[in-house]
C-alpha cells in the first residue's frame, strides 16, 4: 500500500476549513451524474453522448438507468460534437461528456460552427478539466478550454466551485435554449454554498464579503481564496471572495464593484494565465478606467509540471498560504505577518 | 415516373444553372464548378424525394436534408427558391452586406437545416439527426450531400463507422464525385478510391450512378434501403458540367465567368432548353404522329 496523496489543504488550511465550518462534498463530476439522473427522469429531451468516456465522466450509472438515452460514440471526439449538434436539431437535449482536454481541443471546429454558429442547444460536459489529469501530462492537461471557447460566439461557460453550483448550473444548462459549456474536475469538494443560494448563470456569487482585496476566482480554486481570505482577516485584512463561476457572460458589475470597493484585486484560476478569467476581469477594469494593483495567478505559459492536482496547485501557489501572500504583496505590506511564513524561515 | 415527368426536371436543371451563373456573376463570387456539378442531385432530391416543403419544414416530421458541401451553396439556394422557400429575387443579395444568402448555407435561410462550409461536418449531424430519429420511432428521413474531396476529412469516416454501428437505415449520404478539388484531381490532391470498396467496408450499402441523369438518380435514390444499413450514393458528376468551357476543368471551383464566358453560358444554356422542350413537344403529340414522324 503506498501512502496516500498529501492534501492540497496543509495542516494550517485544514485548521482553517475547521473553523468555517467546511462540509465535504462530492467531486463535481459526481454531483453531474446524479443531478442528469435526477433531471432525465423528469424530462425525456435529456440523452448523454460519450466518447468512450461513461466511466471518468460517471455516467455509468445514467446508461444504466436510462440504456435507450446513451448514444457511445467510440474515441471519436469530432463524431461526438457533431453527433450531439443533430440530436439537439431534432428536438433532444444532449449532455456530451468528455476529457476536457479532448472535447474542447480535437472537436474545437464542430464546436464552433456545428453547436455555436448553428445555434443549437447542446451542452458541452469537460471533464477532468484542468490538471485533474495532473500526473498524465501536458496532452490531458486542459488549461486552455476557457481560452478557446472564450474567442468562440453564443456559447456560456460556467465552472462551478462546489457540488451545489454544479447541482444548479446542470439545472439551468438542461433548461437552455443555446450552448453551454460546463467545467468539471475530479477531486471531492468542499460546500461552499447553502442549498438555497441564489445561482444564476451570468451573475456571480460573493461568498465572502471585505474591502481590502477581492480574490475573484473561479472552479476548484475558489475554496483555497476562502480559505486565504480567513487567514488574512486574522492578521487585519478583509478579503472579499467572488466565486465567478460563468465565464461567459462575465459578472461585469461584480467586476467592477470589487474593483471600486476593494484596494487591490487577485484573480484565480485553474487554467492558463493567456486567455481565460484573469485576462477577463483585466479587461473590464481597465475599459472602465480602474486602475488597481492587480495580479492573475494560474498556470504559467510553460510546460506544466506533473503531479497529483496538489502538487501541481502546490507548484504554482494555487493554496491558501501562496494566495495569502500575494494578496499582502499586491497591497504593500509584509508577508512576514502570516505565521507559516515563520515557520518556514 | 413518366418520361415526360423526367423532362420536366431535366428542363429545370438548366433553368436552375442558368439562375446559378446569373447570381454568382452578379456577386461576383461563387463555387460555379461544385454547384454546376451537384445541381442535377438537388433537382431530384427536391422535387422527387424529400418530403419537406415550406409549409412542412417546422414540422417534426419533415426530411432532413445537410448540405455538407457547404461551398455549392448557390445550387441549394436556386433549387430552394424555385420549391417556393424564398422568392428568387432575394437572391439579388448573395454575398452582398448583411445578406443571409452568403457563401456557406446558414439557418438563417428558409428551408436550411444546419450551418455548414466547413468540410467533413454534414455526416456527423447526419447520423445524430438519424440517430434522435431512431430514438422517437420517427418516420422522416436524413440525407445529406458529401463531396468527393471532402472525404479526405477524417470526421467522415467517424461519421460512417457510427452510422452501421447504430444502423441507420434512415440515412443516406450522396457523394457528389466531381473528381475535382481546388488544387487539382481529387486522385492526385489525396486519393479517395476505391471510394465504394471503403463504404462497403464500413458497413453501408452503396450505389451508383450517373449523377447528372435524372432518370437514374431518379431510380436509385428511390429505392428502399436495406433494413439496418445505412446508405451511400457515389453520384459520378462532372465539375462545371452543363457548360463545354467548364467541363472538367479545376480552375472554375470558385472561378468567376467574364462578360464573354457568361454570354456563352447562356447560349449554351438556352441551346439545352431549346432541346429539352423540343423532346417535350414531340412527347406531348398523339402517339400515331409521333410513329408517322419517325418514318
Amino acid at each position: 500500500m503506498s501512502a496516500p496523496a498529501p492534501s492540497v489543504f496543509s495542516e494550517l488550511a485544514q485548521q482553517y476549513i475547521h473553523r468555517l465550518g467546511l462540509v465535504p462534498g462530492i467531486p463535481n463530476l459526481d454531483a453531474y451524474s446524479r443531478t442528469l439522473i435526477d433531471l432525465a427522469g423528469k424530462d425525456p429531451r435529456i440523452v448523454v453522448v460519450t466518447s468512450d468516456s461513461r466511466g471518468s465522466g460517471k455516467l455509468t450509472p445514467f446508461g444504466e438507468t436510462f440504456p435507450d438515452r446513451h448514444i457511445e460514440v467510440g474515441i471519436a471526439e469530432q463524431n461526438l460534437v457533431g453527433i450531439a449538434a443533430g440530436l439537439a436539431a431534432v428536438g433532444k437535449k444532449p449532455f456530451a461528456t468528455s476529457p476536457s482536454s479532448f472535447l474542447r481541443a480535437r472537436a474545437v471546429e464542430q464546436i464552433k460552427n456545428d453547436v455555436c454558429y448553428s445555434d443549437v442547444p447542446v451542452v458541452l460536459v469537460g471533464i477532468s478539466a484542468g490538471v485533474s489529469y495532473g500526473a498524465l501530462g501536458s496532452t490531458h492537461h486542459s488549461l486552455h478550454d476557457i481560452a478557446l471557447l472564450r474567442a468562440i460566439s453564443n456559447i456560456t461557460i460556467i465552472v462551478p466551485a462546489d457540488n451545489v453550483e454544479t447541482e444548479k448550473a446542470v439545472r439551468a444548462a438542461a433548461q437552455a435554449e443555446h450552448p453551454v459549456f460546463l467545467r468539471f474536475g475530479k477531486a471531492p469538494m468542499y460546500t461552499l454554498h447553502s442549498e438555497n443560494v441564489d445561482f444564476e448563470p451570468g451573475r456571480a456569487t460573493r461568498i465572502r464579503d471585505g474591502n481590502d482585496i477581492a480574490f475573484i476566482a473561479t472552479g476548484e480554486v475558489v475554496v483555497h481564496c476562502l480559505l486565504a481570505a480567513a487567514y488574512l482577516e486574522e492578521y487585519g485584512v478583509k478579503a472579499r471572495v467572488v466565486s465567478m463561476h460563468t465565464i461567459k457572460p462575465l459578472d461585469i458589475d461584480e467586476i467592477l464593484d470589487a474593483g471600486k470597493s476593494c484596494r487591490a484585486v487577485i484573480t484565480v484560476e485553474e487554467h492558463s494565465v493567456h486567455g481565460g478569467l484573469g485576462e477577463a476581469v483585466a479587461a473590464v477594469l481597465l475599459q472602465a478606467g480602474i486602475c488597481v494593483p492587480f495580479y492573475i495567478v494560474g498556470i504559467p505559459d510553460e510546460e506544466t509540471v506533473t503531479g497529483s492536482q496538489a502538487d501541481i496547485f502546490r507548484h504554482y501557489g494555487l493554496t491558501m498560504e501562496s494566495l495569502a501572500e500575494k494578496a499582502l504583496l499586491l497591497l504593500g505590506e509584509s508577508v512576514g505577518i502570516l505565521p507559516h511564513r515563520v515557520g518556514s524561515k | 415516373m413518366t418520361r415526360m415527368s423526367d423532362l420536366e426536371l431535366e428542363l429545370k436543371s438548366v433553368r436552375y444553372r442558368r439562375a446559378i451563373l446569373k447570381y454568382i456573376k452578379r456577386a461576383n463570387a461563387g463555387h460555379t464548378g461544385g454547384s454546376l456539378s451537384c445541381v442535377d442531385i438537388l433537382n431530384v432530391l427536391y422535387n422527387r424525394i424529400l418530403r419537406v416543403s415550406p409549409e412542412t419544414f417546422y414540422s417534426p416530421h419533415r426530411d432532413r436534408y445537410i448540405h455538407s458541401k457547404g461551398h455549392s451553396v448557390e445550387a441549394l439556394y436556386v433549387v430552394l427558391a424555385d420549391r417556393g422557400f424564398f422568392p428568387e429575387s432575394e437572391l439579388e443579395t448573395l454575398c452582398k452586406y448583411r445578406s443571409p444568402f452568403i457563401g456557406h448555407p446558414t439557418r438563417k435561410v428558409p428551408g436550411i437545416e444546419m450551418n455548414t462550409g466547413a468540410l467533413g461536418h454534414g455526416l456527423s449531424i447526419s447520423v445524430g439527426m438519424a440517430i434522435g430519429g431512431k430514438m422517437d420511432k420517427a418516420s422522416y428521413r436524413v440525407f445529406t450531400l458529401l463531396g468527393d474531396g471532402e472525404l479526405a476529412e477524417g470526421s467522415n469516416w467517424e461519421a460512417a463507422m457510427a452510422a452501421a454501428h447504430y444502423k441507420l437505415d434512415n440515412l443516406m449520404a450522396i457523394v457528389d464525385k466531381n473528381r475535382l478539388q481546388i488544387t487539382g484531381p481529387t486522385s492526385v490532391v489525396m486519393n479517395i478510391d476505391p471510394l465504394a470498396d471503403k463504404f462497403n467496408a464500413f458497413g453501408w450499402t452503396v450505389r451508383e450512378v450517373d449523377g447528372h441523369s435524372i432518370t437514374d438518380l431518379n431510380r436509385v435514390l428511390s429505392m428502399p434501403p436495406k433494413p439496418g444499413v445505412p446508405t451511400v450514393v457515389i453520384a459520378h458528376t462532372v465539375k462545371g458540367k452543363g457548360l463545354s468551357f467548364m467541363e472538367g476543368d479545376p480552375k472554375w471551383h470558385h472561378g468567376v465567368p467574364n462578360d464573354e464566358q457568361y454570354q456563352q453560358a447562356m447560349q449554351e444554356l438556352e441551346q439545352q432548353e431549346r432541346e429539352i422542350l423540343a423532346k417535350m413537344a414531340f412527347l406531348e403529340k398523339p402517339l400515331e404522329t409521333q410513329c408517322n414522324h419517325q418514318e
